[in-house]
């Protein structure tokens, strides 16, 4: 195949891909602009298989590592429950950035493959440069999406863990990948241990980056490490001139960036603070001074009774509802209330859950149609003439406090405003504070009434006496 | 006047197109923010071309001594796995996606 022809189709992968991504502006479309991003990445592997020379044991390779990976990855995709999905895309981005630190030093060992050495086989300036810039973001997106699938997945804390002088040791080590990546351009690709030096010191910036990020902070984190797989595609994109990882490297790029930049705008938190880390260490002090009271405890008869009763009833859920897995008992509940004659509708904050989304997977994979579930600035007007709010799992988004109260660490962050419902039930474990470790005044209101408990075994015998 | 240095273009590519997924998501339903993710997971493992390029890596031409064949083994054991990785990704990533899309239903009226 010419090589034009290969950069053309290389182009068209490309605009597949933008595609794909163009049909998730609604769920009708979504489903075939899946089936965009598919095609495109047959057609981007099929033009690079016609633009090589196979020989056996590479046809080999290639044959078993895709069965291989290819087999894994179905296997994953079938099995992986939707509760899960926030450690399995953090886990996946991993993957791109391994993958990205591979194939830059592949590209480092053989030059000639990727058409990058100069007649003697020695590399240009600006390719080492750009494979440096592969080698060093996929190697912090690797061990920056290890460390996240791992406090999201429960194998490390969510709390946050602060390194002394962490800034000053992050520059340094910034400061060090810099200075190796000159050095290994001024070598002209020789110096191969700078370059193994850098992809060190990268997973080492990954690991000190994220480790200080709180649990509550997650969805920004797994954001922007989204982003981050995607400028190492696109550093790489530019090693190897190829058209399609160019264009997908700043598509995810960018989405993984404004992803990130809406989870922060819904925690009113900067992008810089998060990037800092630390949040929810100081919350403490502030819970402790928190206004006390007496909140009043319901049971499952009073919610239901109250609910049966109800003109409208908005559903507010949250992390907790994924923790106890509690969709497929409150879409059970939302139905006997419909057909109660109630009007059910469910209320999603941002940042509700653990990844851009969240909320959203988990009540489609209940059954509950989307055009039930409304986003914050679509809903928050409609709770002043709704009788219930049901808030389920979720605590911070609906804090009055971050509209009334300067001193509270979430200020002017956007909450949902259920106090302005008639009642209020709140299922929860227990009156403790939320991630963010801020009391909720709202617990103490005369309008509120607290279901404590597994949020399933709540919702479960609500159901039950609803029956 | 000289030519253009081919960078120059590869850098417009990349510019505009970070312009197109910026306008792009911002269109994306946050309602399909999850799928999303899960879809971009997936075609940014489109650097298996990388992958494939290091597996195929030969000695070339007659200026490769014997260093260069040893890199070119030492690039398909990395093209290899960097395969495994990707296709991992792209299955599992379109995979996941599809499972997701297919349960977003409208209200049955």
């Amino acid at each position: 195949m010419s090589v034009n022809l290969a950069a053309l189709l290389y182009l068209v992968s490309g605009i597949l891909f933008i595609l794909a991504l163009r049909g998730l502006s609604s769920p009708e479309t979504a489903r075939r602009g899946n089936v965009f991003g598919m095609a495109g990445m047959a057609m981007a592997v099929v033009t690079t298989l016609l633009a090589v020379d196979l020989d056996a044991l590479s046809l080999v390779l290639i044959v078993a590592g895709v069965a291989i990976g290819g087999g894994v990855g179905a296997v994953i995709a079938r099995r992986v429950p939707m509760t899960a999905m926030p450690q399995l895309v953090a886990a996946f981005h991993s993957l791109v950035g391994m993958a990205a630190v591979l194939v830059a030093a592949a590209a480092l060992y053989a030059p000639e493959a990727f058409h990058i050495a100069d007649g003697l086989g020695n590399l240009k300036h600006l390719s080492l440069f750009e494979l440096s810039m592969g080698t060093a973001i996929g190697a912090i997106t690797f061990s920056g999406s290890v460390i996240a699938f791992a406090k999201l997945n429960g194998n490390m804390s969510g709390a946050p863990i602060i390194l002394p002088a962490r800034h000053i040791l992050n520059i340094a080590i910034g400061v060090f990948i810099a200075v190796m990546i000159a050095f290994l351009m001024a070598s002209g690709g020789d110096a191969k241990l700078a370059f193994w030096l850098i992809t060190i010191a990268a997973f080492v910036l990954g690991v000190t980056l994220i480790i200080p990020i709180g649990g509550a902070d997650m969805p920004v984190v797994v954001s922007m490490l989204n982003s981050y797989s995607g400028w190492a595609a696109a550093a790489l994109g530019f090693t190897l001139e190829n058209t399609a990882l160019l264009v997908t490297g700043a598509l995810v790029g960018s989405s993984g960036a404004i992803l990130s930049y809406i989870m922060c705008k819904g925690m009113n938190r900067s992008f810089i603070s998060v990037i800092l880390g630390g949040f929810g260490e100081s919350g403490d002090a502030a819970a402790e001074a928190g206004p006390q009271g007496n909140a009043k405890q319901g049971s499952a008869d009073d919610a239901a009774f109250v609910m049966k009763n109800a003109g409208k009833v908005i559903i507010v859920p949250g992390y907790g509802m994924a923790v106890a897995q509690a969709q497929h008992a409150l879409k059970e509940m939302a139905d006997m209330l419909k057909e109660e004659g109630v009007d059910v509708s469910y209320a999603i904050h941002p940042v509700a859950g653990r990844m851009p989304g969240h909320m959203n997977v988990l009540l489609a994979e209940a059954q509950v149609p989307y055009d039930e579930v409304f986003e914050l600035e679509d809903i928050n007007s409609s709770f002043s003439n709704a009788d219930v709010a049901f808030v389920i799992g979720a605590n911070d988004v609906t804090n009055p406090a971050a509209e009334d109260d300067p001193s509270s660490p979430i200020y002017g962050m956007p909450v949902l405003q259920v106090w302005k419902a008639k009642t209020v039930f709140f299922v929860k474990r227990s009156l403790g504070s939320g991630y963010a470790g801020v009391e909720n005044p709202l617990f103490f209101r005369d309008n509120t009434m607290m279901l404590l408990g597994d949020a399933k075994k709540m919702v479960e015998s609500i159901v039950k006496v609803l029956d | 006047m000289e030519a253009v240095d081919p960078v120059i273009f590869r850098l417009a590519i990349f510019v505009l197109a970070v312009f197109v997924g910026y306008y792009v998501v911002w269109s994306v339903t946050p309602a399909l923010h999850t799928p999303l993710m899960a879809v971009t997971n997936a075609i940014s493992s489109v650097i298996i071309v990388g992958a494939l390029l290091a597996a195929t890596a030969t000695a070339g031409g007659e200026l490769a001594g014997e260093a260069a064949s040893g890199g070119a083994g030492f690039s398909r054991g990395l093209g290899f796995i960097a395969i495994i990785l990707a296709s991992v990704n792209i299955f599992g990533g379109f995979l996941v996606t599809r499972r997701m899309l297919a349960m977003y239903k409208k209200k049955e009226r």
